[in-house]
């Protein structure tokens, strides 16, 4: 019997395996902290970098190369043209992305049979969702900026930024349309409705919160994004927002990355200032979508 | 709702056949627009990279040890980057590799679901924070730490980067090696503890070979994060193409220099412009022959539980 038996050595030394088990844990619960305290040190970090230069005037004031102007009694230097700048670009990218996200995910449930053009586009979904955001960079550089002639504008920054968050966004889109019982699509036939129908009246309302829960968690990947932008030349020196589409536009991630990259040791706290304002953004667009799917889910 | 109600009642005539087709092709074109995606990014990188190589030779490019696309002397042998690349994702994989593991192990195993539904959202929020403060991370305190331990280093070093990105794959490792353990089904850990295993035994024994292919997969789909990781990077490790074996010298890595030539004025005809995409090239087909082999681990190796 004890031959058969992995777990039975013969000498049925308990107490030392007991010992050995304790040790596991121990190092197991050692690395569960590592990634805890990690965030812990990072959010720490960059709070008290930032301590006292996040001001009414950072966040209402463009951009200065003189560090002195960002301090309180400075003449008043912030981050205004970059937060409208993100604003537009994530608004202009969640116009495209739900349209085309919705669109293509409606497509591969509700009317693509399980047939190989299906498979086939899903895989290639998955690989998509694995290029580096940094390559995008480069095809909207090669497409949007120099391609159709767009520049560096706006709306180039956003449709490079709509189709690296597409793929996550079509994925979770998908999973909501299939979490709409098929019995409710079959009384809608019922009553006489086309397909078209059915998916306008029936299963889109009833996978909206999924939808959104979805699209603005993608959409606050996008807000943080700096490689992709920074190829299609995203601005940092600039101090007016943009006011039209193919004007030129800063983005948050953009001003840190330049902050940060400077070599005087004060930029250091106006990088941090500006994560502050980038993090409180995703920490709020991260709230909505979580109040969203918790008031609408089906399970609470 | 009586809108819907109406409007549903008045299905079934011709005008309508025609409309439910034109729809379709509208949501089509919409799934569409992702394989264009794909094909758009084949074309670019490989008509950049031939432009590249019409003034490059592609044996100077694969097997050149100096890397000076944009300063005089020009050279072109890209294994420096590609050496950089090599050391952020060896270093960040001996850490994240370890560590997420062993917390998929604690949480899956170990930890009361109270505790679990506490922790394991609480490392998903470490992979939703911009790399961008990664990168401001590495700089303002992991460089510190590590100065303050070997007084030489300087302001970048592969090290700091290293660091930072194992920190930022440690929830991809975690995450998706925890969601495989979890499947593995109660019965086998049951026949185990029948057979006297300990908890300890059934841990490693049991669970971890169970649940290998998930966990495997994840390993590669984090190494692929690793490689294609650029501003952590780019703030960390600075802007010196060499081959080093000093994880507290300054390197470069691919992504890091594709930024380095973004932010700088290269006029598009010049060889710098073009060789961004050869090196995106380069990155793009060792990231999706990562991504390919994590899918297919996944699939071949799996095991399947009622």
């Amino acid at each position: 019997m004890s031959t058969n038996n992995p777990f039975a050595d013969g000498t049925d030394d308990i107490e030392r395996k007991r010992q050995i088990g304790r040790v596991f844990v121990g190092i197991c619960f050692a690395s569960t902290l590592v990634g805890i305290v990690a965030l812990v040190a990072l959010l720490a970090d960059v709070i008290y970098e930032s301590w006292g230069w996040v001001t009414w005037e950072f966040l209402t004031y463009p951009p200065s190369q003189v560090v002195e102007n960002f301090l309180p009694d400075g003449r008043g230097a912030g981050i205004y043209p970059a937060i409208v700048g993100s604003i537009f670009l994530i608004a202009l990218t969640a116009v495209f992305t739900i349209f085309l996200g919705v669109g293509a995910a409606v497509y591969l449930e509700e009317y693509a049979a399980d047939s190989q053009l299906k498979s086939f586009i899903e895989a290639n979904i998955a690989n998509l969702a694995g290029v580096p955001s940094i390559v995008y960079g480069l095809l909207g550089l090669a497409i949007f900026v120099r391609g159709i002639q767009l520049g560096s504008s706006l709306i180039a920054g956003a449709l490079t930024l709509t189709l690296l968050i597409l793929p996550i966004v079509i994925v979770s889109t998908q999973e909501s349309l299939r979490s709409v019982p098929d019995s409710q699509r079959q009384a809608a036939y019922g009553v006489g409705a086309t397909q078209w129908q059915v998916i306008r009246d029936v299963v889109l309302p009833r996978a909206l919160p999924g939808i959104m829960t979805g699209t603005i968690l993608s959409l606050s990947r996008a807000i943080g994004e700096t490689a992709p932008i920074l190829m299609v030349g995203a601005a940092t020196s600039l101090f007016v927002s943009p006011d039209s589409l193919t004007a030129p536009f800063s983005a948050m991630p953009m001003m840190i990355f330049e902050w940060a990259t400077l070599p005087e040791p004060e930029f250091q706290h106006v990088a941090a200032a500006g994560i502050v304002v980038l993090l409180t953004i995703l920490l709020l667009m991260n709230a909505v979508a979580i109040l969203i799917r918790n008031k609408y889910d089906p399970r609470s | 709702m009586s809108q819907a109600d109406t409007t549903i009642t008045t299905g079934g005539s011709s005008i309508d056949d025609r409309k439910n087709g034109f729809i379709k092709y509208v949501f089509f074109s919409c799934a569409l627009v992702t394989v264009l995606t794909t094909l758009g990014i084949i074309l670019v990188l490989i008509q950049g990279s031939i432009e590249f190589f019409q003034h490059v030779s592609i044996v100077e490019y694969l097997t050149g040890t100096n890397w000076s696309p944009v300063i005089q002397p020009y050279s072109y042998g890209v294994l420096p980057l590609v050496w950089g690349t090599l050391i952020i994702t060896v270093g960040s994989a001996l850490i994240a590799i370890p560590v997420g593991t062993a917390t998929a192990i604690y949480l899956s195993e170990y930890a009361e679901p109270r505790v679990r539904k506490v922790i394991k959202p609480t490392l998903e929020i470490l992979a939703g924070i911009p790399t961008i403060v990664y990168g401001f991370f590495a700089l303002s305190f992991i460089t510190p730490v590590i100065q303050f331990v070997f007084p030489q280093t300087g302001t970048f070093n592969a090290a700091s980067g290293a660091i930072v990105v194992g920190i930022m794959i440690i929830p991809m490792v975690s995450s998706l090696s925890e969601d495989a353990m979890s499947s593995v089904p109660d019965e086998l850990r049951n026949a185990a503890y029948g057979l006297g295993a300990t908890k300890f035994e059934v841990s490693t024994n049991v669970v971890v070979p169970a649940s290998l292919s998930g966990v495997v997969a994840s390993y590669i789909l984090a190494l692929s994060r690793a490689i294609g990781e650029t501003m952590a990077v780019t703030l960390a490790v600075g802007m010196t193409p060499q081959i080093t074996a000093n994880p507290l010298d300054s390197i470069q890595t691919m992504t890091a220099y594709m930024v380095q030539i973004g932010i700088s004025d290269v006029s598009v005809d010049s060889i710098g412009y073009q060789s961004l995409f050869a090196v995106g090239l380069t990155l793009f087909i060792l990231t999706l022959a990562m991504n390919m082999i994590s899918l297919w681990v996944k699939s071949r190796y799996r095991e399947e539980y009622q």
